[in-house]
């Protein structure tokens, strides 16, 4: 049985990073955009905890805290923004929202 | 005190003293708005202020008006500034006649230094008018005439328009006129004697308006001006042609030049210089009222008496006489203008004759009259007799003055009654005003020893006996002398002798003018009996040269080759005998026959009018020559020319002001087309040019988020790429 090392780490890290970028960049409703974004979050936490394994350090381990939070607050803040869209605009798929075009 | 030089201080008397009366008078006499002032003889005024109508009743009755004492000043000022003038005269003169060059001329300043132009025959010359003034014998007796009787007349003014209001305009004007008068004598070339000419023009006018509220004074003081005008004309005519053929238009240059030779009489049909002569006697006739141009002096009758006296008799209406014999030297190179003059003249003077044989009104008797005399002295000069012309206007100044002073006197005594038919057997209730009268009408009846005879018959004498008369031009003067005779005494018999007609409510007023009025008058009577003995004819050998003083004094004004042939040799003693005793005889018939028609048997006259009716219609409405050119000029020039008028401003005017709306929107037109296709073209094509730029860059921005993300997740790989590899 092999001992699970920083690769292992690393390399779940990159997955959902990926996950999550393709996520983000190709489904079109928002609340699964947010999801995606929680994958990529995540993945980057995976990343601090295990260089702060490695290196013996809790700085990573508080950062992931922090990021946690914070992904709790702009999950909560895109929700908002996501239900005063539908009330708008009645739709939660993200290229119907182009309001911004020239 | 030298008075010769001091000449031109002459006429700045009098327009100080107009100056005085019309920048100042209304504070010297105040007078109420409401009143204007009241002719002799107006209809009753609706005075709107009072609520009552008043007429002029009450001319000539004191306490009537409360005037400003200070009217006394004016009395004080304006008859004195003209009897300044007038001892500046007589010193003058008086000096003149001590030289042995009885020419004196002071040039104060170049008063038109205009530019060098080529005359008619090719020579340079440089138009100029100097601001000086000649005194020479035939000036020295213009000015005595003007300021002695212009003082007189003044004097009499201050008692006849004393009832008046607009006191201090009158004086004003007056002295005004005097001034402008005294400029026309005075000047030393013909543009500054055109400045007074016209001066005395626009005073003429001013004084014939001056009850402007009368709308047939106002209209008359029109008809002067604008005839006047029509006379002017010529005069500047013959000026320029003047200036052109002689350069120059000073009378001592224009006279050596005619004088020297170079130009030679032309005897036969008209030259330029006959040409220039016409043109400046045309002038005359305009100014002197002699036919075509006389019909505007009956109606200057309109202005108060003293100014018919004054201006339309003694002085201003002779203006023209002066300003041929100023020319004589021009006239007597030009003999088919003499001729012209003469013929002029002569029927002028019997045409305007027999108009007044009929006429009822007192001054418009005088005033054709005065047309005849001046008739007489345009006949003189016609003639070649340049000094019996202003003999003749000297004595007729006097004479003439004294009928309209007395004709004034009557209406004053006769609540400002004009008409004779409602006169007759003043004589003994104002006797003052009855024997002046006498004397002046015997004076211009040609009664011998009064001055109107050694004046008249010197007259019938040249146009029978000089080269230039003829035997029908003595024949029309003698006609009119016995019609003088006649009319004269017509007049005096209507107003003086017999039969009252006036009216018991005017009967009442009657009296005699205040001592202002009648010693002015008696003076003139003075003047019309004695001023002739300076003429004395050259057949009453009793009577020495030292009688004939008036023909040498202005002798150096006329000298020439020609005048001295036709003075030499034409003395036919028989003849002229002959001749005097004709037009004395003709002269007694006249005021004979004036006696028994209008004294004796009254009846006569009414039924010769009716034996000859339509005779005496013709006279009575003046030969109908105002209908005629009223016809012809007013009515034909004015509303043709309207017709022409109308169609021009139809077709030129308005065809330009359409033109050049129609220019302006043809430009507005262009302009805007430019205006969109080119400025605003270059502005699109400018903002068209960025954005086909931009529309590459723009199709990034499509408003879809995830695109933005793409793009960011790409750049990321990009770097990460970039950075592997190297």
């Amino acid at each position: 049985m092999h001992p699970i090392t920083e690769v292992h780490y690393l390399a779940l890290s990159a997955a959902l990073l990926l996950i999550g970028t393709i996520g983000v960049l190709t489904r079109r409703n928002i609340v699964i955009i947010l999801m995606s974004i929680e994958l990529i979050l995540n993945a980057v936490n995976i990343n601090l905890v295990a260089f702060s394994h490695v290196f013996g350090q809790v700085n990573g381990q508080i950062f992931a805290i922090f990021v946690i939070v914070d992904a709790v607050a702009e999950a909560a803040v895109g929700l908002g923004i996501l239900i005063a869209l539908f009330r708008n605009k009645e739709t939660v798929l993200a290229d119907e929202i182009d309001l911004l075009k020239w | 005190m030298n008075f010769l030089d001091q000449i031109w201080l002459i006429p700045l008397f009098p327009l100080f003293g107009a100056a005085l009366m019309l920048l100042f008078g209304k504070f010297l006499d105040p007078q109420p708005v409401s009143e204007v002032a009241i002719a002799p003889g107006v209809e009753p005024v609706y005075d709107e202020h009072h609520g009552h109508a008043h007429s002029h009743d009450d001319h000539g009755h004191d306490g009537h008006h409360a005037h400003s004492p200070l009217r006394k000043l004016i009395n004080f000022i304006c008859p004195g500034m003209v009897l300044l003038s007038f001892i500046f005269s007589a010193g003058a003169v008086w000096q003149l006649s001590r030289q042995t060059q009885r020419v004196h001329q002071i040039i104060q300043f170049t008063w038109l230094a205009g530019l060098p132009f080529h005359m008619a025959n090719g020579h340079l010359s440089t138009f100029q008018a100097d601001w000086g003034f000649l005194l020479d014998p035939l000036s020295s007796v213009m000015i005595l005439v003007v300021t002695g009787i212009g003082f007189l007349i003044h004097v009499y003014s201050t008692g006849y328009m004393a009832h008046d209001n607009g006191y201090y305009r009158f004086f004003g004007y007056l002295n005004l006129f005097v001034f402008f008068m005294l400029m026309l004598v005075l000047a030393n070339n013909y543009m500054l004697l055109f400045v007074g000419w016209e001066g005395v023009g626009l005073c003429s006018y001013l004084l014939i308006g001056f009850y402007f509220h009368k709308k047939s004074a106002a209209d008359a003081g029109k008809k002067a001006f604008i005839v006047n005008r029509v006379g002017d004309a010529g005069f500047i005519l013959g000026m320029l042609l003047m200036m052109s053929v002689l350069g120059t238009v000073r009378f001592t240059d224009v006279n050596a030049i005619l004088r020297s030779g170079h130009f030679t009489a032309e005897t036969t049909g008209f030259g330029v210089l006959s040409i220039m002569s016409l043109l400046m006697f045309f002038g005359a006739t305009g100014k002197s009222a002699q036919i075509p141009l006389y019909i505007w002096l009956p109606d200057a009758m309109e202005g108060p008496t003293p100014v018919s006296a004054l201006i339309h008799a003694a002085t201003m209406v002779t203006a023209g006489v002066y300003m041929v014999a100023r020319s004589a030297a021009l006239f007597q190179l030009t003999p088919s203008t003499s001729t012209v003059v003469a013929t002029v003249g002569a029927f002028t003077a019997i045409l305007a004759a027999t108009i007044a044989l009929v006429q009822n009104d007192i001054k418009r008797v005088l005033a054709y009259s005065t047309v005849s005399q001046l008739g007489y002295m345009f006949l003189a000069l016609g003639v070649g007799a340049y000094w019996v012309a202003i003999f003749h206007l000297f004595t007729h100044a006097f004479f003439k003055a004294l009928l309209f002073l007395c004709s004034g006197s009557v209406i004053h005594a006769m609540s400002g009654e004009q008409d004779m038919r409602r006169m007759g057997g003043l004589k003994d209730k104002i006797p003052i005003t009855h024997w002046t009268m006498f004397v002046g009408s015997v004076a211009i009846a040609g009664i011998p020893g009064l001055a109107g005879f050694f004046s008249k018959d010197e007259i019938l004498w040249q146009a029978y006996s000089s080269p230039l008369g003829s035997r029908l031009l003595w024949f029309v003067g003698l006609a009119t002398a016995g019609m003088t005779a006649f009319y004269m005494w017509r007049l005096m018999n209507m107003t003086f002798y017999g039969k009252s007609h006036v009216s018991a409510e005017v009967e009442k007023h009657i009296h005699e003018s205040p001592a202002s009025m009648t010693v002015p008058l008696a003076l003139l009577a003075f003047g019309s009996v004695f001023a002739g003995w300076l003429g004395v004819p050259k057949l009453w050998t009793l009577f020495g040269e030292s009688w004939r003083g008036f023909e040498h004094w202005l002798e150096p004004a006329f000298t020439s080759a020609a005048v001295e042939a036709v003075k030499e040799g034409a003395h036919n003693a028989s003849i002229e005998w002959v001749l005097m005793g004709l037009s004395v005889a003709v002269a007694i018939v006249g005021i004979v026959v004036a006696r028994y028609f209008y004294c004796n048997k009254p009846e006569i006259p009414d039924s010769i009018e009716k034996a000859v009716k339509p005779l005496h219609t013709l006279l009575y409405n003046k030969w109908y020559v105002d209908e005629l050119y009223d016809f012809l000029f007013v009515n034909g020039l004015c509303k043709g020319g309207g017709l022409f008028l109308g169609a021009f401003d139809r077709n030129v005017v308005d065809g330009g002001v359409n033109g050049a709306g129609w220019l302006t929107r043809f430009t507005a037109t262009v302009s805007m087309w430019w205006d969109t296709w080119i400025v605003d073209g270059a502005v699109r094509f400018i903002a068209f040019f960025v954005k086909m730029l931009s529309y590459p860059v723009c199709i990034l921005q499509s408003g879809r988020v995830q695109t933005y993300a793409f793009f960011v997740v790409g750049g990321v790989l990009l770097m990460f790429g970039y950075y592997v590899v190297r």
